[in-house]
């Protein structure tokens, strides 16, 4: 279903790096972005592991280097996983499996690239290095003091803990090195410094190697929000067709004015504004008085031989096709148009210009607003073409801990719902009346 | 993609890649459409100097060296600036060895002067053998050596690096830690970045991450001429012809009798390049991005019928064909932005047979022959010819194989009368002929 064969043989990555070093962020992060470009990954967190193995974590001193009690179960947790890994990668489909663990000793590394040889697997590694306090102190208060290991724990407590533990690891702390690692083996990794200030790269091997490499090089920390919303209701969305490339009703214009109010209430610092180049989101960008940017990629899915159409009428013409798409409303191609599948393909520059940026404002169109916001709410292709993305509400996304905060603003100007949820009879032999029972009212 | 201009500023002994960087660069930042020029201060020398004794013009004592050569880096500038600050250039790639602290120095302050933003581009590297093969690609047939046996300008060259090496100061992660750069090291074994601004810099970076220096060759041919080629129609999705299903059968022979290692094949989504690939008995990868333009309302339309039903539409195509969107389609210009993902992969491939379509295979080859935008939509890519690129010195040699199949002509050059009261006959005159 790729447009490129990405993968040939599956991909293991390999986290490295001290404790509070973003490795689990970035893991996450990383395989959510791989999933939504179509590559299957998934996520091995070690420490995972050993929570449910020790059920209760009591203090730093399970990580002391002569504890060894300690080293023991954390190298079952350690090889537990790697074998989750190995049914992922050579038994599941996974094309790209992401072992998330403090990997800081050279000894674990080649233990781990040796499983990868023997499995056939690619390994890369991704190193995160930080000597910043603030930064560290950062990651402490966003994802530690929250963790199940400090739930009955004060703040003050937890973060004494911490950093307890992260000394266990300093002194065998061995970090990627150009000769060391280069000598006895050739190793493919890219080293991130200081949250994204400087990339070391060095051998990248393949065509996921190299996407991984300028998606890592493109995300960043910090803080700010994006506000995902519809074009106003346009003249089409009254009448229950789709696609086309028509104006906005009036109350689609009232939208408008209300969105440019909004906007002006938040006080966003330095904000983008992004539309379509279909005239119902440039018209809605136009009220806010601002500059704004059109992207052709964000142009709403083409309906091909559809367009324009109401679903009643797409059921009189191309019953057939209508029960396809229903049956696979993510892969389904239009006759002559595009399939979710495509559009999430052609909105990739969008995400990674998304992640660069900062504080952006998108005005898109219902297809087009649910595979962004799949991406940021880690939503399977399943999921994806029923999300709920009503005309006149902004979503406003924060990046927050391992995820993404959403608050819904409706902006108190009605609109038709565009919305068909997936009919129960999706056979190709159904009635009309079956086929349409989820069409939503029009004119 | 760009707000202020950024200024590329090369580093590196001689023949470590710069000047091969720097044209391809321009090259890529050209055709994505942001306006890009390379100023290389060895040709400023050459114009300045007229004609090259020897290495000893570069030795670190040679005051009459340095003058002359300080001098050709601020004429550089100077036309640097021209180019960014009153000609609408957004980038500018200055080529020079650059391999002191201090001329860097002087560069950046240029920069910040003018509100440039600055992104050095390092390349280092100490395989011996790589810097005998790039002597041997470009310097032997420089204008410097002209008159030198290859072996006489090998033997000035090396002492011409030599003259550089003592006074080289690389790029430092510690001393050079606020600067926005790139080290290439050992021609893409590793990389080093540091403090990426910007967009654009971005898109250089993961440029300059995927090009190499393994020969070998790309193979651009259309899909064998079809049932609507025949009639004179375009777009659509049929199959071949009869005479397109021969070229597929003859474009299996020659793609055998080439013994390419390796050989990846792709095609577009559409049938008639599906069927051509078919042919080769060979796996091949299809591309969604690699469809012909949409001609959007003129979908399978004669241009009689386009005349006839869309004349205003057909002359301002005629106007400026380049960013000229057909209604509910595409423009050459959105052709090339969609096609971006297929120049990085190739970029990154080694051997590869793409099996397009006429307008693609136009914005793919304007991309490999540094082509203008003007240029780019009346690039001639006849059905049942393939065309053989390898990357040879700054550019690439193109070698076009007719397969003896024969086919209608689908070229339309542009007509002498573009305006839009333009008669009939004006506007079909240089309409090739179908059935």
């Amino acid at each position: 279903s790729l447009s490129v064969c990405m993968t040939n043989c599956p991909t293991l990555i390999v986290m490295v790096g001290l404790p509070a070093r973003g490795k689990t962020y970035i893991s996450k992060k990383l395989t959510r972005y791989l999933n939504w470009i179509g590559v299957p990954t998934k996520e091995f967190n070690v420490g995972q592991y050993r929570r449910d193995l020790v059920k209760t974590y009591k203090s730093f001193e399970f990580f002391l280097p002569d504890n060894e009690e300690g080293l023991k179960i954390r190298k079952q947790c350690a090889l537990a996983a790697l074998n989750d890994v190995q049914q992922y990668l050579s038994e599941e489909n996974g094309h790209v499996a992401v072992f998330d663990a403090t990997n800081t000793t050279r000894e674990r590394r080649e233990t781990i690239f040796r499983f990868g040889e023997d499995n056939g697997y690619k390994t890369f590694f991704v190193e995160s290095v930080c000597v910043d306090p603030e930064v560290i102190a950062a990651n402490i208060v966003q994802v530690k003091l929250g963790s199940p290991d400090y739930v009955d724990c004060s703040n003050d407590e937890a973060t004494e803990d911490f950093m307890k533990r992260i000394e266990c690891y300093k002194n065998t702390y061995e970090m990627l090195d150009e000769t060391l690692d280069n000598h006895k083996r050739d190793l493919s990794y890219i080293k991130i410094m200081d949250v994204g200030r400087s990339y070391l790269v060095n051998r990248v091997m393949d065509h996921i190697q190299s996407r991984i490499v300028y998606y890592l090089m493109n995300i960043h920390v910090t803080p700010r929000s994006i506000y995902l919303c519809r074009h106003g209701e346009s003249e089409l969305n009254l009448k229950g067709r789709i696609g086309g490339d028509t104006g906005l009703s009036f109350r689609g214009k009232e939208f408008a004015k209300y969105l440019a109010q909004f906007i002006n209430e938040q006080n966003i610092k330095d904000l983008k504004v992004w539309t379509s180049q279909m005239k119902r989101t440039i018209q809605t960008a136009e009220a806010l008085g601002v500059p704004y940017e059109q992207w052709k990629v964000l142009n709403e899915i083409d309906a091909g031989v559809c367009e324009e159409m109401t679903y009643e009428e797409i059921q009189e013409n191309f019953p057939l096709e209508f029960a396809l798409r229903d049956q696979d409303k993510y892969r389904y191609r239009y006759p002559k148009g595009e399939s979710y599948e495509d559009l999430v393909q052609r909105l990739e520059p969008v995400i990674m210009e998304l992640e660069r940026q900062e504080n952006v404002l998108v005005i898109c169109h219902q297809a087009v607003m649910r595979c962004l916001l799949a991406y940021f709410l880690d939503k399977t292709a399943e999921q994806l073409p029923y999300l709920k993305c009503p005309l006149h509400s902004v979503l406003k996304l924060t990046p927050v801990a391992y995820g993404c905060k959403v608050e819904s603003i409706f902006l108190n100007v009605e609109a038709v719902n565009t919305h068909r949820d997936k009919p129960e009879n999706v056979d190709i032999s159904r009635p009309p009346e079956e086929a349409l029972v989820t069409v939503p009212a029009h004119q």
